[in-house]
């Protein structure tokens, strides 16, 4: 039975609430670490566990109550888990990556003030997302997805006293909050749409079973799934929502490897494969997010390739690399989403704790130096191989991982997305291209900056330069593990021309399967095609890396050119194609003075005005009908000659 | 003893204030400790409600108690009537809750005629308690009109610079409302007494039927609505509330947002909706709409203000937005939402104005820009203010989320789908200005003097907030211990309200459907 899957999430739960309360106290950095990085393990231990168990199972499907929740009449909500092959996918990245950074965490935040505080949220995130991946109902994601949310808002505002650090945390919980805004609608219509046929549930495997009652391709399932793609799009940093994951890079490395890059930011994947039977139904939808993908997967690259800071560069790789997991899941290739999802996470977070040691390095080696240099800068980089091999060594595995070198694990994950965009019944060649072309750009700017950190000489400042040290064993062993995974985790998903027996998607099939099959969802072309398609890919991306070697390596001086040369090009990518501006001109600054407006133009100046009027006017009223009572008898005498004329004048006229 | 629950409970403050009346005016310690007291009292004779599992099974009226009053003939009968159900029994409980946090919170914060204050602090939870137990208008009327006395007072004597302005914009908005509420009440009163239906005085119950025609029913529903509209407050009847809560002390705040705005929401409930069933249809657009456009008008106000306070007390607009949109869906979910809800702004909000009056006391302005870094200087304060602040704008696992989303479901099933649609932005911009404050007042470094040397929470401080923190996770994870309760009187009362309670139901069991449904129509056809 899987009756213990409740303690995957509980384990951390502890941890948060523990360094929570007493972490302040104990103070003790091994302890405050060793139990939150316990914990996760743990749970990791519990679910490797049920992963096994459902492996052996016929069984695929399994449900657990926890208790309830909301009964309100026939309305009812219960606390559920639900374990399937892709929330067993799903916990095992958390927990497994999320051990991972917690114990990367332990070296990389020594001596921070906030130390107990940072691994209190990061447990907290760890509990959100696993609730994420195991809600058995909407609302119990629900929980998770705006859990995540705030833990997200927390880290990155983990150094408060930085203006831009609270800032950037706002715009990801706002930002955020504009994509739940459509994920609760998506999920109101969807419960009335339900409702009206008769099945009144959140539950996810009653939702499936019953998504049939829709029209397929009706109004009603487009609006419905669109919505929730407004969800994922903000916790995913698609197009429109992306701005604020590149602001997020304010938060600490290890945040970014975790949340910003392997998991949270996956969510909205997750959710469109965790409904994939009502996303399949609305072709429509389907077009928008295979769109939306392939652009977000292709202008981030463009941004991707002027940024200098270290973690800029990952970070618009991320919402990238999220752009081709959109574009799988728009053209039906679900399970080879979730398995980019899952190859990512390796060798994203890799690259990020990479960075991580990187800066943590050189901030080390400055502040010994007693330099105010920016760590973070790569053009203060060069010639680190030497001084931090393993770091090298990681990093370099994994930016071959990600730039689609055969036999990587990225290239296994995203050559299946890129013929799946072109082969699918729901694809279209300009996909593949889009696709294509980003695969490329990665592929250079990912080398672009292992050359312009690893590689070449060191511009580090010269008084530093003897100061930088490799990371510690905490630090390493989370790198050489994920690294390790970036070169093999693919190896589980060979696809069938290159002689494998892709054994993920078989895994996942009982998820994905009926959906593809009732909608008609597959991949067809020759041999051929595939292959050729298969070469052109890795041709694009050797070149993109042969390009970033003639720039960086070979000619040092052409980049200075080539940005003269094309300088307003360059002015446009480095500024993210001014999209922070225009929201500001479009969204931020109209509601502010509606707000100016609505207070001190309508509040005060019309209600207020009709009520202070009122008040004016009996006043007034008051002052002028006192006069009438003036107290003397000829004034009264006066008056009433003046009625009696009057009621006469009347009466005879 | 149990016969007796009610009238105790409701006017032990009463007997408290004739006891505190000969103590000494000079030792505030002891008048302040006297009135804790009394109201943890209250609270305790309050507390079997609670307990009580007749609410879970039985929507009717318990605890009643039944005397003839002021009797003069068959011209005129005035009863004391009083009982409670499922839907008074929360806001009951979150009066007997609320008060003695209130009073312990003015531990330090007031200063002059200290005797005065305990004495309007207690006469306002005699008159809150009563409007919530009465079962016949004309005693709700009296206790209605009760609490707004103490109140201006709270507000003119011991408020802020402000306060004779504020506290006249109260009572001329309120008494205003009142008045046509007073009317409204006489009419339906003569006009049951001529159509020889009334046996009991002003009993509700008996009112709830009467037979009135569509044209009556709108016009009282208009003086009934209008009344309950200024207190809740809908926009745009809504300007008292923002100088109203500036200008009074903590306490005073804390109650208003607490209690007295819900008395606006409880009208509805249980009097505007029920007795005038068939107006009832053609306002709800209209209120719908007034609903969201304070959500959102709320919101947007809100996100400008410089004042902390009325920050707060503008997304109080907000928030009671989402209250009358789930009432007005007439469904369980919509209906369980709004109350639920109502207790959940009860909570949240009555600790913001804590919170408010915390810094207030420490720094005596509650302008944002004087603030900015106090979070390195009072983590404990930070850490709570974070929670409630989440907990308002509608976390999920806490409190806000529970009562915001049933009354969206709600809304959404009941025919007000764009309504909803629309007030559902107020998510987003909730987030907006509640961060955009915290950032403001918490985060970034100390650029004030003034702020070096603030102390973080006190222990007396800490256990003000505790009690409320209980709450936000426990209706956030565990709200059943509250909708069990409130289920059955629910249910009656969208009988009563000529909705069908049960109208959307699950079909997995169509036998049980049809009984229900057979049910309510039975029920409908009775009256």
């Amino acid at each position: 039975m899987y009756s213990n899957l409740w303690l995957i999430p509980f384990f951390p739960l502890i941890g948060s609430i523990f360094n929570g309360l007493f972490g302040k106290k104990i103070k003790n950095e091994a302890v405050i670490g060793g139990i939150a990085t316990g914990l996760m393990f743990l749970s990791f231990l519990v679910a490797a566990q049920n992963l096994f168990k459902l492996l052996g199972d016929t069984k695929k499907v399994h449900e657990l109550v926890i208790a309830s929740w909301m009964t309100v009449g026939n309305f009812q909500l219960n606390w559920e888990l639900l374990l399937d092959p892709l929330s067993a996918v799903m916990i095992m990245v958390v927990t497994g990556v999320g051990t991972l950074i917690h114990l990367y965490s332990i070296g990389y935040m020594h001596g921070e003030e906030g130390y107990y505080r940072f691994f209190c949220y990061l447990n907290l995130f760890a509990f959100a997302m696993l609730m994420l991946v195991l809600g058995g109902n909407a609302l119990v994601m629900f929980i998770g997805w705006e859990g995540v949310g705030l833990c997200s808002y927390l880290l990155i505002g983990y150094y408060y006293e930085k203006k831009s650090a609270s800032t950037a945390a706002n715009k990801a919980f706002i930002v955020n909050r504009v994509g739940d805004f459509g994920f609760l609608c998506g999920l109101l219509t969807l419960f009335w749409a339900l409702a009206e046929k008769g099945v009144w549930t959140l539950n996810f495997v009653k939702i499936a079973e019953s998504g049939h009652l829709l029209e397929s391709g009706g109004l009603l399932i487009t609006v419905v799934t669109l919505s929730f793609f407004l969800g994922a799009t903000g916790k995913s940093a698609q197009i429109p929502l992306f701005t604020w994951l590149p602001d997020a890079m304010e938060g600490p490395t290890p945040v970014s490897a975790l949340i910003h890059a392997a998991t949270m930011v996956t969510a909205g994947v997750y959710m469109i494969g965790r409904m994939n039977g009502l996303f399949a139904m609305a072709p429509a939808t389907m077009m928008t997010i295979a769109i939306v993908g392939g652009l977000t997967a292709f202008f981030a690259a463009t941004i991707g390739l002027a940024q200098n800071d270290i973690k800029r560069v990952l970070a618009y790789s991320t919402v990238s690399q999220l752009g081709y997991m959109f574009l799988a899941m728009g053209v039906g290739a679900f399970s080879a989403g979730i398995f980019h999802l899952m190859t990512h996470a390796f060798f994203k977070a890799c690259l990020f704790l990479g960075s991580g040691s990187v800066i943590h390095g050189l901030h080390h080696a400055y502040h010994r130096a007693h330099l105010h240099d920016d760590p973070q800068d790569m053009r203060n980089m060069g010639g680190l191989r030497k001084k931090m091999p393993i770091t090298f060594i990681t990093f370099l595995v994994s930016t071959i991982a990600i730039s689609g070198i055969p036999f990587f694990s990225g290239f296994f994950s995203k050559d299946e997305i890129l013929w799946w965009s072109f082969g699918s019944t729901r694809g279209h060649w300009l996909l593949w291209l889009l696709g294509a072309a980003a695969a490329g750009m990665t592929a250079f700017y990912m080398f672009r900056l292992v050359f312009m950190t690893f590689f070449g000489e060191q511009k580090t400042d010269a008084r530093a330069r003897d100061h930088i040290p490799e990371s510690p064993f905490t630090i390493t062993i989370p790198l050489m593990v994920l690294g390790f995974f970036a070169l093999i985790g693919g190896y589980i998903g060979i696809p069938k021309i290159l002689g494998g027996v892709n054994r993920f998607d078989a895994f996942l099939a009982p998820v994905f399967e009926q959906a593809q099959h009732a909608n008609e969802i597959h991949a067809h072309g020759t041999l051929a095609t595939e292959y050729t398609l298969m070469a052109i890919s890795v041709a694009i991306a050797t070149v993109g890396i042969f390009i970033a070697w003639v720039m960086y390596i070979k000619n040092p001086e052409l980049p200075a050119k080539f940005v003269a040369r094309f300088s307003r090009a360059h002015k446009v990518v480095f500024n993210k194609w001014y999209i922070d501006e225009l929201y500001d001109f479009l969204f931020v600054s109209p509601c502010k003075r509606l707000g100016t407006f609505l207070w001190r133009g309508f509040d005060v100046k019309v209600v207020d005005g009709v009520v202070n009027g009122c008040a004016w006017v009996i006043k007034g009223l008051g002052t002028g009908l006192r006069y009438t009572q003036s107290g003397y008898l000829y004034n009264y005498a006066m008056a009433m000659v003046v009625g009696v004329v009057v009621i006469v004048g009347f009466l005879v006229f | 003893m149990a016969d007796y629950l009610l009238s105790m409970m409701t006017f032990f403050p009463l007997l408290g204030i004739l006891i505190l009346l000969f103590l000494p005016r000079d030792n505030g310690g002891l008048l302040k400790g006297f009135t804790l007291a009394v109201s943890l009292i209250t609270f305790a004779i309050s507390l079997p409600l609670a307990f009580d599992n007749v609410f879970t099974t039985s929507g009717g009226m318990h605890y009643r108690e039944f005397y003839q009053w002021i009797n003069i003939g068959d011209f005129f009968q005035m009863n004391y009537n009083i009982g409670i159900d499922g839907i008074s029994l929360w806001l009951v409980m979150l009066t007997t809750f609320i008060t003695p946090i209130t009073i312990l919170s003015t531990w330090n914060a007031v200063e002059k005629n200290i005797k005065g204050f305990m004495v309007m602090l207690l006469l306002l939870e005699t008159g809150m308690l009563g409007a919530f137990i009465s079962l016949d208008l004309f005693l709700f009327y009296v206790f209605w009109e009760l609490m707004l006395i103490p109140m201006y007072f709270l507000i003119g004597i011991w408020g802020g610079k402000n306060r004779i302005y504020a506290a006249v914009k109260f009572f001329i908005y309120t008494a205003v409302g009142s008045l046509l509420m007073l009317v409204a009440i006489i009419f339906v009163y003569y006009y049951a007494q001529q159509s020889g239906t009334i046996t009991n005085g002003f009993g509700i119950q008996e009112l709830y039927k009467l037979d009135l025609p569509y044209n009556a029913q709108f016009w009282l529903f208009l003086a009934f609505g209008f009344s309950f509209a200024i207190k809740v407050p809908m926009f745009p009847l809504h300007t008292w509330l923002p100088d109203a809560h500036t200008e009074a002390p903590t306490a005073g705040s804390v109650i208003l947002a607490a209690v007295l705005l819900k008395m606006g929401t409880y009208g509805y409930v249980r009097f505007a909706m029920p007795l005038f069933p068939d107006a009832l249809p053609t306002f709800i657009p209209f209120l719908a709409f007034l609903s969201v456009v304070g959500i959102i008008y709320g919101s947007l106000v809100a996100m400008m203000q410089e004042d902390i306070k009325k920050l707060v007390a503008y997304s109080s607009v907000a928030h009671l937005g989402f209250v009358m949109l789930g009432v007005f869906a007439l469904n369980l979910q919509g209906l369980a939402g709004g109350m639920i809800q109502m207790v959940n702004h009860g909570i949240s909000t009555g600790a913001l104005f804590l919170i408010v009056g915390f810094l207030y006391e420490r720094r005596h302005t509650r302008l944002i820009t004087e603030f900015g870094g106090i979070a390195t200087k009072m983590p404990i304060f930070a850490t709570i203010f974070m929670i409630i602040l989440f907990s308002s704008i509608g976390l999920p696992g806490t409190n806000g989320f529970v009562g915001e989303f049933l009354a969206l479901m709600g809304a959404f099933q009941g025919g007000l789908r764009w309504y909803a649609v629309f007030a559902t932005t107020g998510v987003i911009l909730a987030a907006v200005y509640m961060l955009w404050v915290y950032q403001r007042v918490m985060f970034g470094k100390v650029t004030n003097p003034k702020n070096e040397n603030l102390k973080d929470l006190s222990v007396r401080e800490i256990i003000i907030m505790l009690p409320l923190l209980l709450f936000v996770f426990w209706i956030g994870i565990y709200p059943n211990t509250f909708f069990s309760k409130m289920n059955p009187a629910m249910e009656q009362m969208l009988i009563q309200m000529g909705a069908n309670p049960v109208a959307v139901v699950e079909m997995h069991q169509p036998a049980a459907v049809e009984h229900a449904v057979d049910h309510a129509e039975t029920q409908t056809e009775h009256k």
